[in-house]
């Protein structure tokens, strides 16, 4: 249960860091492969420290990982913590669908006009 | 006949829009959502139907369920109203209720936005679910709402 309870809070942490479209673009942009803080500090118009904060954010939520390589540090996308989250609504997407079906069997009946 | 046009998952605003179209008119559809004998026959899947003991859909009304598991158990409900459009829209706070059926404190309700739009033949209908956080989403799936829960629940505990 507090297994649970903790994973639960993982996968908030993951939520709050994927509401902020800069953190959006790096995560998808490291699925695959890896790139640099520095090459990513390159794209947007921000300072390497603010981008920077927002790797460290993403990496809090166990969304990337970081590896070091000589003076570089490589980010690395971690698809298995998105796969969570997208199995958590896809089980609602399951009753929903299963809701529209008894619907329309409700609907299609006899004398129910 | 039934088809499902969409689903969106969107994981970051945690949100979930299913679209359906049916062969019936959108006041047949909106009618298995006002009269609480036809909406217990399809809100809970048939391992766990719902028996709505109160239904008061009007603006600021509110409705009170328990849903009956396999097991015995008998998780409640809540929902909320706070929009009533008939047919077009209504929308509504779904949440969790203690023993005594009364909303439980503390526990944020989940947020329903469901439209219903008149098309070639029948009524395309679209339920936008909202979620505050991932705990609230897991908190309302062991309440057993699942259509083959088990199995899509055991899916999510390997996961997480």
């Amino acid at each position: 249960m507090v297994v649970y309870q903790l994973a639960d809070r993982e996968v908030d942490r993951m939520f709050r860091a994927l509401a902020d479209p800069t953190r959006r673009d790096i995560f998808e942009r490291v699925i695959g492969r890896g790139l640099s803080v520095s090459t990513l500090a390159h794209d947007y118009e921000m300072s390497f420290a603010a981008v920077q904060k927002h790797v460290s954010v993403l990496e809090r939520a166990a969304l990337v990982t970081k590896e070091r390589h000589g003076r570089e540090q490589i980010v690395h996308g971690n698809v298995s913590t998105l796969r969570r989250a997208t199995e958590l609504l896809k089980a609602f997407e399951e009753i929903w669908i299963g809701r529209a079906t008894r619907i329309a069997e409700i609907l299609g009946e006899k004398g129910s006009e | 006949m039934m088809t499902v046009i969409s689903t969106v998952a969107d994981p970051e605003t945690l949100s979930l829009t299913v679209v359906a179209e049916f062969e019936a008119s959108p006041e047949r559809v909106w009618g298995v959502w006002e009269n609480p004998r036809r909406l217990e026959r399809w809100w809970g899947p048939p391992s766990y139907p719902a028996t709505f003991t109160r239904h008061d859909f009007s603006v600021g009304g509110e409705s009170r369920y328990y849903m009956t598991g396999p097991d015995g158990g008998t998780p409640h409900g809540y929902w909320r109203m706070f929009t009533i459009d008939e047919p077009n829209q209504l929308e509504f706070a779904n949440g969790l209720a203690g023993d005594d059926g009364e909303p439980q404190l503390g526990v944020e309700p989940m947020a329903a936005h469901v439209t219903f739009e008149l098309i070639d033949g029948g009524t395309r209908m679209t339920s936008m679910s909202s979620f505050v956080d991932a705990a609230q989403m897991k908190t309302m799936l062991d309440m057993g709402m699942s259509e083959g829960m088990t199995q899509a629940v055991s899916q999510i505990d390997e996961l997480l």
